[in-house]
């Protein structure tokens, strides 16, 4: 037996053994993604057995080196882990932004005492961790951030305001991008720091969103402090970490439109019905939903192709920078017509004759996917300019 | 399969890209264009084509061919796409050769194929018969009398048909239109009597024609496959063949997209280059994301004929149709961000939207494959 099959076999049976039965039905709404944290919210008791569990076996986060939480496993491995994990259905153990954004960024650029101190503690869902990029004037502009940071020794003292900052109620540390000098270019004097939020000078005050839920925050820093230990990378070298994560981010938002099991085209047919020839009864709804099923199709090829090329050493990484504009208005276009095949049923904002409106309120979350991360129309720039070279105006 | 090219496959791509760029290209399209010559491409540029082994690229090495599959195939027609470089490497190499090999005894195979695969004999598929490519609506009828079959009827959009030296018609032995079950292949010599082979200049300017079929007779043994039964065997021809059109797609979207970002960066008004216009630049852009799609598609398809995918009815409609789509938009944008000069004759750009619709349409255009996705779906 190959390394790799018995690498799968033990997995099948350890996965057997310790995936509790309730953490193998499928996420339904947010609610069901455990995040951690020092107050952690748990839907369920065995959300933290299974998160326990999976960290201990460092497949809370499996590609991160052993000596920071992880299991050390090749990509091969980790695809055999996750296909394992989706043939009993077992959900993810753990969800964090400290996985899918801090954590990549600290493992190219953290020190030493910095990776052994918050990896570990991401890895084991210790910490929950937000995002301290936008600020009420420095949205798309991003370089163009305000929040001071005054060098006080030992320490940095931090005075301005973030603002969409996602789940910043419910995080116990900020990622925050701070001005550190003001005196070149905008890209330069800006600073990657880390620092703890239960202190006096932060205040976080919740938004609601057109979806009713509030996952994100206004954030006041008044003289809020950051210790120098706690500097990513060099003093007004920020930019390029803050960058570096941004395509880490990027990736995670492209891929939230993953295809559900039934086609949304066959709960048409049960809703509204076939002609004798067995084609949905509304000829334009069958057409918006055949592109759309096309055009995922295809996307779904191209993240394969790319990620093949890569392998092969064949890739110019051109092809990734269509990923979060293309998936982003994908997962929007599905969106859409799951209002329109569902109909009243995807109006309901409440009770469970909606489902408490779950349909409703994800249609309305996806407006917001091509605005996170960098919006659709500054991801086209991107293109234009870097991929395609066309000139600046 | 992964979704990347091998080392031959590049190898071959780039020989390719190379002999079109220098042999093939607009340029000469435009000189067979204007000397009005009816066969719509070179025959020394097809020798050498053929000398270098392309006619049989996807053919078996029993067979003469080089064994090199479809994906090498679509990297030659996605080259040709490139170029716009005429030859009969669509309608004999990628459609006849695929019929035979769906439908053809082995008898009959080892009589055909060697001839294709060494570039002499050129098969052309006789199909369409109305406005619309609609196999199952087939009314050109074949009569068994004695050791004989009698074909009347009328044929278009036949490729290469002023060269073609066989053809392959789609009769009906039974049944009536609308009926897939019916269904016949006979192969017919070019001057065979009763046959009227009409040249049609047509828009892109390659050679094609149609049929006119006044009680013509062939031998039974002429038939491909069981008489009344080619529809299944033709539909995965068609189904490979219409994936390699996506290939052939797929190189004249990218070269008129690339021709047209060129121009984005060349072109000035109001002081400033356009290309740095937003406007542009956003349009641009997502037609450089939807050439990406485009590129996966493709290649996913010809892998799939490759592994001998068994039904290749839902791929090779989804790449189809978004070739369809793609090809399109890049030769309408291409038109439509050259200005003026893209209107006329002595720019180059046109002849890409012209050869792009004939392929478009050819076997079923966007709506058509876009139909046949959502049925192949359950919808
Ligand atoms: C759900 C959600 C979660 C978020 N979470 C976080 C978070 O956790 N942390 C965080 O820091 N931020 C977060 N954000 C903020 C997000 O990064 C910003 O909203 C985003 O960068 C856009 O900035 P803005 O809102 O200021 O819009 P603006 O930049 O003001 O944009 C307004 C419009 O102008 C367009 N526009 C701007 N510049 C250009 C240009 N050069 N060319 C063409 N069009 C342009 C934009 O595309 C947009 O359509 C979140 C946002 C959302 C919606």
């Amino acid at each position: 037996m190959s390394d790799l099959e018995t690498f799968r076999q033990e997995t099948r049976a350890w996965l057997e053994e310790n995936c509790p039965e309730t953490m193998r039905t499928p996420v339904k709404s947010f609610e069901d993604i455990y995040n951690g944290g020092r107050n952690p919210e748990v839907d369920h008791p065995d959300q933290v057995v299974w998160c326990e569990r999976m960290a201990a076996k460092g497949w809370t986060v499996p590609m991160w080196p052993k000596e920071y939480g992880g299991a050390a496993l090749s990509k091969e491995e980790n695809k055999i882990l996750a296909q394992e994990m989706a043939a009993i259905g077992a959900r993810r153990a753990l969800d964090s932004f400290g996985i899918s954004m801090l954590g990549p960024a600290l493992l190219e650029f953290g020190n030493e005492e910095q990776k052994k101190e918050h990896l570990t503690k991401i890895a084991r869902g210790e910490i929950r961790w937000c995002q301290g990029y936008s600020e009420p004037n420095a949205g798309s502009d991003l370089a163009s951030l305000a929040t001071k940071a005054e060098d006080k020794g030992d320490h940095y003292l931090i005075n301005g305001q973030k603002i969409w900052t996602s789940y910043a109620d419910k995080a116990d540390w900020i990622f925050c991008l701070v001005r550190t000098d003001n005196t070149g270019t905008k890209h330069e004097g800006i600073s990657f720091v880390l620092f703890d939020m239960d202190q006096p000078g932060v205040t976080v005050k919740p938004i609601k969103l057109i979806s009713g839920n509030s996952p994100f925050c206004e954030t006041f820093f008044d003289d809020a402090r950051a210790e120098k230990k706690n500097l990513v990378g060099e003093e007004g070298k920020g930019w390029t970490i803050a960058k570096y994560l941004l395509t880490h981010e990027r990736e995670m938002i492209s891929g939230m439109g993953a295809a559900p099991r039934k086609s949304l085209g066959q709960h048409a047919v049960d809703i509204i019905g076939a002609d004798a020839g067995g084609r949905l009864a509304s000829p334009v709804l069958r057409q918006n939903l055949a592109q759309y099923q096309l055009d995922t199709l295809v996307f779904g090829y191209t993240m394969a192709r790319v990620g093949d090329e890569a392998k092969a050493g064949q890739g110019l990484g051109a092809a990734s920078s269509i990923f979060k504009y293309y998936g982003t208005e994908l997962n929007k276009r599905r969106n859409e017509l799951n209002l329109a095949v569902f109909g009243e049923r995807a109006l309901g904002w409440d009770g469970d004759a909606y489902d408490g409106g779950t349909l409703t309120r994800d249609w309305l979350r996806s407006k917001g996917n091509s605005i996170e991360g960098g919006t659709s129309e500054v991801q086209l720039n991107v293109i234009s300019k870097r991929v395609l070279g066309l000139p600046d105006a | 399969m992964a979704l990347v090219l091998n080392e031959e496959q590049v190898m071959l791509r780039d020989a390719a890209a190379g002999f079109l760029k220098e042999k093939a290209t607009v340029a000469h399209l435009r000189a067979l264009r204007d000397a009005g010559d009816a066969t719509g491409f070179s025959p020394d540029v097809w020798a050498e084509m053929a000398e270098m082994g392309w006619a049989g690229i996807a053919i078996d090495e029993q067979f003469g061919g080089l064994g090199y599959g479809y994906t090498g195939l679509g990297l030659v027609l996605e080259q040709a796409g490139r170029n716009l470089s005429a030859s009969p490497l669509q309608s004999t190499v990628l459609v006849a050769a695929s019929v035979i090999n769906e439908l053809a005894s082995a008898g009959q195979k080892e009589r055909l194929l060697p001839g294709i695969a060494a570039g002499q004999a050129l098969v052309s598929l006789a199909l369409q018969e109305g406005p619309h490519h609609a196999p199952e609506r087939t009314q050109t009828s074949a009569v068994r009398d004695g050791e004989d079959y009698v074909i009347s009827g009328c044929k278009v959009l036949v490729m290469d048909a002023p060269s073609a030296a066989q053809f392959i018609v789609i009769a009906r032995t039974s049944g009536s239109a609308g009926d897939t079950a019916g269904l016949s292949a006979l192969l017919v010599d070019a001057d065979a009597g009763g046959l009227t082979v009409e040249p049609r200049a047509m828009v892109d300017s390659r050679g094609s024609g149609a049929l006119g079929l006044a009680d013509v007779r062939v031998p039974a043994a002429n038939l491909l496959g069981g008489e009344g039964e080619a529809y299944s065997g033709l539909s995965r021809a068609l189904d490979i063949a219409n994936i390699g059109l996506a290939a052939e797609l797929l190189g004249l979207s990218a070269e008129a997209f690339e021709r047209t970002v060129e121009y984005l960066k060349e072109r000035k008004q109001f002081g400033r280059i356009i290309g740095t216009f937003q406007g542009l630049q956003h349009r641009a852009a997502e037609l450089f994301a939807e050439l990406e799609l485009a590129r996966s598609i493709v290649l996913a398809a010809l892998q799939a004929v490759d592994a001998g995918q068994e039904d290749l009815s839902l791929i090779a409609s989804a790449a189809k149709a978004k070739l369809c789509e793609v090809a399109q938009r890049a030769t309408n944008e291409g038109i439509q961000m050259h200005g003026g000069i893209g209107m006329t004759d002595e720019h180059e750009i046109g002849f890409f939207i012209k050869r792009a619709r004939v392929v478009q349409h050819t076997f079923g255009d966007y709506n058509y494959h876009l139909d046949r996705f959502a049925q192949a779906n359950g919808y």
